[in-house]
């Protein structure tokens, strides 16, 4: 298990992709799994980043475990921000035409469709948000 | 990512490379807000697009709603991982994919 305490903004978007996809590498999954992981990685932080301590900035943390075996990998996130459950909002409508759709609103949706599994817990003051992805 | 531009009369070509995420996305929308004046048919190619997030797939639902008024658009030579991304958020209906 690895551990990355950084300040949440979009800046440090970058070095939390690193950081993730160091862990993953050696695991022999596939490009198109890292950019699925990725793309998680994005949309969560950045949500942190624009939400949870608005207008201040505030820390997060993010833990990365690998299963021994490398057969799958969970990503947890922790901030101690306002209290939000990215699950509980409404899945956008994928069918309608461009002028009907909002702008923007499908960063959760692609998280939920491209992981196996994604929980959300708020202990103790702290968002606790934790994907997970089998890499085979 | 890297954009080159390409303008032909009322054609205007992106060739589009690299990743197109929360960082870059507004080049993209910097573009698709200024440089769509005239254009009657945009094609923005994803030859070399290696990863898009929801901040790329906002710029194009953008730039899909102005051509709409206005003329076309394609997206062209997109890779498999990008389509799948499409076709979960509805995308490849919305979009003209080549």
């Amino acid at each position: 298990m690895k551990e990355l305490d950084i300040e949440a903004v979009i800046d440090n978007l970058q070095e939390v992709l690193e950081f993730v996809d160091v862990q993953l590498e050696g695991t022999g999954c596939s490009m198109k799994i890292q950019m699925q992981i990725d793309m998680a990685v994005e949309e969560i932080f950045v949500n942190i980043a624009n939400y949870a301590y608005d207008p201040e900035t505030g820390p997060a943390k993010v833990r990365v475990e690998v299963r021994p075996d490398g057969s799958a990998v969970s990503i947890t996130f922790i901030d101690h921000g306002v209290p939000y459950d990215p699950l509980a909002k409404e899945d956008p409508d994928t069918t309608l035409s461009a002028e009907e759709r909002q702008v923007g609103g499908l960063g959760i949706f692609l998280v939920k469709k491209s992981m196996d599994d994604i929980k959300y817990e708020y202990i103790d003051g702290s968002n606790i948000l934790t994907i997970m992805k089998g890499l085979s | 990512m890297d954009i080159k531009t390409v303008r032909d009369e009322a054609t205007l070509i992106l060739q589009i490379s690299g990743r197109v995420d929360t960082k870059t996305a507004p080049q993209l929308e910097e573009i698709v807000s200024n440089s769509l004046d005239g254009v009657k048919l945009l094609i923005m190619d994803f030859e070399e697009v290696e990863y898009i997030s929801s901040a790329g797939l906002r710029v194009l639902l953008i730039a899909q709603k102005t051509m709409n008024k206005q003329g076309d658009m394609k997206v062209n030579n997109v890779n498999t991982d990008i389509m799948e991304i499409f076709e979960v958020t509805g995308f490849s209906d919305i979009l003209t994919i080549e």
